[in-house]
Formats: structure tokens, sequence, C-alpha cells
């Protein structure tokens, strides 16, 4: 039964150069810091980090692990926190906190050595976890 | 500052959404496979025909958190001139808010996507706030509203804030009356170089040394052919200076001065921006950070290594 308080199976994402790369060009953004190390070192980052289309679809793929593939998403809202640098470790736990008939929102949070990367809400429907 | 920030805003939200920009593609399922692949998501409706309609689809969708990537403006893109996020970002800049940081998406789809539609997207401006004292430093909240369109339908919404920052608390970005560097032909590489994002370090020709301030003949082996390399960008506080009094145009005080070791070896004044005065301690770790005043003038100052 599911209700507040249902916590989700945790994931955690290796944030290798690799995969901060393949995401950002999976995602069309071609912004120099999601790819060149030079060009983010120069704009005062410590390295190539990942991109925003990103996070917005780690989330969803951590609610939607959870949910099943039947379930349909309504909407993800994040709010966006320190950077997840290449080399650093993503750890998504979360928790519902409402559900309404037959819609389920769901919190989020995604966290790297830095603190919390992402955080936010999901809503879903027809969760069959 | 001469920038009307809120009654430009005004004007921006009241024109309402821009042209609407069309996908490069149709929803189309080798970008679903690219995305799921990257991604790392398993859930079968974005690729099996099947699973899909077990699912209660008509047949395969695409991820709903794909949604920005249909009309992303891709390698060589560039925003509209009608587009409300560029003209705030410009007039911000403008402003002396040069930094930007992304704070809030918020995406809501009305329903998913099949493999051939073609999208369009429309921003609006929606807020803008501030000015605002932020850990980053003082800055305005522009939040921007996008709707996709598959036909005339609207599929997805999206809500999106960004924070344009001076940096640093106490780091009053230096104003367009800031005192101006005397450029000469020997210091000349070295203010083009910040102008374009570089910080050189002039190198002597003849035996390599490196070198700074900048002059015509090397103090090492007396040659006359100066080249420069690139920096790092990275260094430590050598020695510095908290400026209280008197008042120098274009900085509110107090400000601070920093000696700055380079990991190349040479020793570099600029300004320590983004760091409480009280904070700066002999040794510690900092990286450039090139203010851009104007047209005319970039700074060398330095901030807190991350």
């Amino acid at each position: 039964m599911i209700g507040p308080g249902t916590a989700l199976p945790a994931m955690t994402v290796e944030a290798t150069p690799t995969f901060v790369v393949a995401t950002a060009v999976a995602t069309r953004d071609f912004q120099d810091v999601h790819h060149d190390r030079d060009a983010a070192l120069a704009r005062g980052s410590k390295d190539i980090f990942v991109n925003i289309l990103t996070d917005t679809g780690l989330v969803q793929r951590f609610v939607t692990d959870w949910a099943g593939p039947a379930a349909r998403v309504h909407d993800i809202k994040i709010r966006l926190g320190v950077p997840c640098y290449a080399y650093d470790t993503l750890h998504f736990s979360g928790e519902v906190t409402a559900v309404d008939g037959d819609r389920v929102t769901v919190s989020v949070i995604g966290r790297g050595s830095l603190g919390d990367h992402v955080s936010g809400t999901v809503t879903v429907s027809g969760v069959t976890p | 500052m001469t920038v009307d920030i809120l009654g430009r805003a005004g004007q921006v939200r009241a024109a309402g959404e821009c042209a609407p920009r069309s996908a490069r593609d149709p929803v189309n399922q080798p970008m679903i496979n690219n995305w799921v692949e990257a991604l790392g998501d398993a859930n079968p409706i974005y690729t099996s025909e099947a699973a899909a309609r077990a699912a209660g689809h008509p047949g395969v969708v695409a991820p709903p958190a794909m949604i920005q990537v249909w009309t992303m403006a891709g390698l060589h893109g560039r925003r509209a001139a009608d587009d409300p996020l560029q003209i705030m970002t410009a007039l911000l800049d403008e402003a002396g808010f040069t930094s930007v940081v992304a704070t809030n998406c918020e995406q809501t789809y009305h329903r998913y996507l099949r493999v051939g539609e073609h999208l369009r997207m429309t921003t609006a401006l929606e807020d803008v706030t501030g000015p605002k004292r932020t850990a980053l430093g003082d800055g305005w909240f522009v939040t921007t509203r996008n709707v996709w369109y598959s036909g005339e339908e609207p599929v997805a919404e999206m809500r999106f804030r960004v924070l344009k920052f001076a940096p640093g608390p106490a780091a009053a970005p230096a104003g367009a009356d800031a005192v101006r560097p005397v450029v000469s032909r020997d210091t000349a590489f070295f203010w083009e170089g910040t102008a374009a994002g570089e910080l050189r370090i002039q190198r002597c020709g003849a035996c390599g040394t490196l070198r700074h301030p900048p002059g015509p003949m090397c103090p090492s082996c007396g040659a006359d052919d100066p080249g420069y390399v690139l920096a790092s960008g990275r260094g430590t506080v050598f020695s510095y200076v908290v400026h209280h009094h008197p008042p120098v145009p274009g900085r509110t005080v107090p400000f601070v001065v920093a000696l700055v070791e380079l990991e190349e070896g040479v020793r570099m004044l600029g300004g320590l921006v983004g760091v409480d005065p009280g904070e700066v301690r002999i040794g510690m770790a900092v990286e450039a950070a090139l203010t851009r005043v104007d047209d005319g003038l970039t700074l060398p100052d330095w901030r807190p290594a991350r």
C-alpha cells in the first residue's frame, strides 16, 4: 500500500566524464562546460558538470524505476543546488509525500559529495511498483 | 546605474510569448534511443511497441523529461533576438549582474508524445524580481515560461528560473567609472588576454623565463623577445591588504587587493572578490575571476578556489 512516507528504492549514478558528456550530447546541450574541461576550468568550475536536462531525466528515471512502465508522469519540479562535477557520485533517495486518488506526489533528493545537487517533487499516476 | 531593469522587464512581459521556435527534428526513435542509453533509463515504453501498448499507450512514446531536448538550439544555435530570457540576460549583463545560475526548473506534461510529432516552443517572461542579496552575491531572479505545441495543442510547459548575479557579497564589481590601466606596448598582450577570457603571463622568447609585471626585456637573460603563456588561473594569496579608505572610483569599500602567487611561479596583483575581507588568509587557494567592466576593460580579479 502506497502512502505518505513510502520510501522509494535508492538509485546511484556514477557521474563519470563519459556520463557527463554522453548525457549532455543526448540532451543536445552543447555548452562547453558540459564537455570541455579546459573551458569549464576557465569559467571557474572545478570540472565539467552534469546539465539541467539530465537532472530532470534522472529524477524521472528514479521515480519511474519504482512506479513501473504503466505509470504516467505529470510533472517534474526541481530545485538546483550544488554542481555535480565529473567523478562525483549521485545518490538519489525519495519518498511519497501525498496521495490524491490515483495521483501520487514523490519528493526526491539527489545528493553528491558537495551536498544536495537536485531536489524536488514528481507527480505520477498509475503507480504499480 | 542607468539600466531600467524593471521598466524593461514590464515591456518584455507585456509582449507575451515570443515567436515560436520549431524543433529541428520531429519526435524520433533514434534520439529517444540515445537519450535512454545515456541516462540509463530502462523503461520499455520508450523503445518497445509491445511494452508501450501494454502500458496503455497507442505505441512507443517519448520520455516526458525529453521535452526540452526536441527544441534545443543545437551546436551552433543562437537565441532569437525576441527571446525574453536573452533580452533580460543582456540587460542584466549591462547592469553588472554578469554571472548566471539556474535555480528552478518545473516541467508539466499534458500528455505523452508519439514518434513523428513536430513541436514548436514559445518563451514568455513571467517575472523579474530584485535586486536581492543571495549567498552568491546581489542579483535578480528571472523567471520564464515555455510552452510546447504539437500543431495548435499545448502539450507541455516549463517554468525556468535563473539568478543573474554580481559575484560575491563584498564583491561589488568594478563599475564603469573604474580607474583604467595605462596600456602600453609592453602590457597590451595582457589586457587583450583578460578581454579574451585569458590570463596571460609574459615569457622570454630566448630563455623561457616567466615574468610579471610585463616589461620589454628579460631580467634573467636580457633578451627583448617577449612572448606569453596562459596561466592555469590557480594560485594562492601571497599577501593582501583590505582597503577601507579613501574611496576609489568604481569600487565599493572595503575591498581586498591581493598579491597572488600563481602556480606557474609569478606573482600578480588583483582584486579578491567573493569573500568577506575578514576571511582572507595568506596561503588561501584562489582562482582567476576575470571581471568584465565594459568593452574596453576586463580586470584580472581573483576569488576563493572552489
